[in-house]
């Protein structure tokens, strides 16, 4: 049987919702980091599956796939340099640590 | 070429300012004292070379294009920068690495300007990326203090995991229409269900980014952790560049789906003023009432967007540029008082008038304005963003929203009476203030009480749509 378009679309939701899920429920800041990775590959999924499938005569999809992981890259780069910076004045990733800003 | 220099001219200039603040960094070390003045010069020109040459035109295929009214809000951003390095010079005298942090601002504000120009998808997000990932590393600028990396931490996440949620969206708009183009999409788009999901997870990201209620929990803890330069930039900057290309997109793009965003833009704003003022009523730290205060005022600016046409539109931009005049000149105080002495608590600042009365009436000139008090700008901007929610004849929201300007009142005024009534034993003793500062003060202060009185700008900003 070929994959159509829906096996993909599943897949594609079912990792958007599994990256939210991790990035609600992880308290490690690397952890939540890598699900928005998975969101970002749904999204890559998304496209691909657009282009091949439903306008197949335009790279418009494929481009901006290129785009979305060149941008990934750059955000995990600023954001782990965050977290390391926030691991030297806590001595902890974990988010339940850093609690001084409240309510 | 010719056209490419005059129709990217600010992006042009912003480009030359991060490569200029590039060499400085790489040459010998120049101290802060002789490099700031410099910046400021340079901001005030690059301000005043944003009002000359501008024109109609597109560029690369249709992917960049600006209009007058567009060259118009990117000069209210150059101002409101200029304003900030003024305001701030205090704490950016101070900080160790000068040029970065004008480097990281520049390179958002340059980031602002193409998405404020983006005539494409792709653009669109590239352009949004750069100006928010910049501003996260703003908010960690004090390195040492455990509330800044915290506040970075979450402003980074936050907003990774809204542009997760804005590409989603437009990856199932991509699908629903086949072009990432906003001038072929506007006249696809039809109401069937893929197309509101899709919509629905763009207005999503774009209420993070604007922090809208359900989804403004990021703000006022990033707003207290960063330093004050970057808050007031968060604040004012951030905020009315998205607000801006909210707006744009909403009326250009989405036009066809106006009764679907028209019911969005009612709930929400509701909800964010009424939550923004009632959270706002119990904060002790200035920035944060800041913070809730500012979420209350994006409440109105919703209002105003959801007229759908041109006088939505100039309402709101005429209250950003308000807006930039009064929330500049409440975080420039707090920026005084806190780089003296690190007091930021509305406590702290009892019996202010008695050892500061300049800063004092500023400080209560920004608040009066910000609450909407008639002769000041903000109740003409108040004024004009109501007027135009008014258009569709829902008066029971407008009723809402004219309510939430009294609750707001009750806060602001808060501030104001621990200022001139309340009696302290320590108040916080006399600050010099630089000439700088104090020209920005000023020209803060006749703006916030002139705008409103000078009655054509507002026709101005209509004649530019």
């Amino acid at each position: 049987m070929q994959p159509g378009l829906y096996h993909i679309l599943f897949i594609s939701t079912g990792l958007f919702f599994i990256g939210a899920y991790g990035f609600f429920t992880r308290k490690n800041l690397i952890t939540m980091l890598m699900s928005i990775e998975l969101i970002l590959n749904s999204v890559n999924l998304n496209f691909i599956a657009f282009n091949k499938y439903l306008w197949p005569n335009q790279m418009d999809g494929l481009f901006f796939t290129l785009f979305i992981i060149a941008i990934a890259a750059a955000e995990a780069a600023v954001a782990i340099a965050i977290i390391i910076n926030l691991y030297r004045n806590h001595q902890s990733i974990d988010v339940d640590d850093a609690e001084e800003l409240k309510y | 070429m010719n056209e490419f220099l005059t129709l990217m001219k600010s992006e042009l200039l912003m480009t030359l300012l991060i490569f200029l603040l590039l060499f400085v960094k790489l040459g010998k070390g120049v101290k802060n004292e002789t490099l700031l003045p410099l910046i400021q010069v340079l901001l005030l020109l690059n301000l005043i070379a944003g009002f000359f040459f501008n024109k109609t035109g597109n560029l690369f295929g249709d992917m960049y294009f600006t209009t007058p009214l567009m060259a118009f809000q990117k000069s209210l951003l150059n101002l409101a920068a200029y304003l900030i390095s003024l305001l701030c010079s205090g704490w950016l005298k101070k900080t160790k690495h000068l040029p970065e942090f004008f480097m990281l601002m520049f390179s958002a504000m340059l980031g602002m300007f193409l998405l404020i120009s983006s005539g494409n998808l792709l653009m669109f997000y590239l352009s949004l990326e750069l100006a928010t990932i910049p501003v996260a590393a703003m908010a960690n600028f004090d390195l040492e203090r455990k509330t800044s990396s915290e506040a970075a931490m979450k402003m980074i996440l936050s907003s990774a995991f809204s542009s997760g949620i804005l590409l989603f969206g437009i990856s199932l708009l991509y699908g629903a229409t086949g072009t990432i183009h906003f001038s072929q999409m506007a006249g696809l788009l039809d109401n069937s269900p893929l197309q509101i999901l899709a919509f629905v997870f763009l207005f999503t990201a774009f209420a993070f980014k604007l922090s809208i209620v359900p989804f403004h929990l990021w703000t006022a803890d990033v707003y207290e952790g960063s330093p004050i330069a970057a808050t007031s930039f968060l604040s004012v900057i951030s905020k009315g560049a998205i607000a801006f290309v909210f707006i744009s997109t909403l009326y250009r793009v989405f036009g066809a789906m106006q009764d679907t965003w028209y019911i969005m833009l009612v709930i929400l704003s509701i909800i964010t003023m009424v939550i923004g003022n009632l959270f706002a009523i119990r904060q002790q730290n200035i920035k944060r009432f800041l913070a809730f205060s500012s979420i209350a005022q994006v409440g109105f600016i919703l209002v105003g967007i959801s007229e759908g046409g041109a006088a939505g539109l100039a309402s709101v931009v005429y209250f950003v540029l308000i807006y930039i005049f009064s929330n500049l000149a409440a975080f420039g105080v707090a920026s005084v008082i806190s780089d003296h002495c690190g007091k930021e608590n509305i406590n702290d600042y009892k019996g202010l008038y008695k050892t500061n009365p300049f800063l004092s009436w500023m400080m209560a000139l920004a608040l009066f304005s910000l609450a909407g008090i008639p002769p000041t700008a903000g109740f003409f901007g108040k004024f004009f963003l109501l007027t135009a929610g008014g258009a569709k004849a829902e008066y029971w929201y407008i009723t809402v929203a004219a309510l939430n300007m009294i609750v707001s009142l009750y806060y602001y005024l808060r501030v104001v009476r621990a200022i001139f009534m309340d009696k302290n034993e320590q108040p916080i003793e006399k600050i010099g203030i630089s000439p700088t500062v104090k020209m920005a003060f000023i020209l803060c202060g006749t703006a916030i009480v002139c705008i409103g009185l000078f009655g054509k700008l507002y026709d101005y900003i209509l004649s530019l749509i």
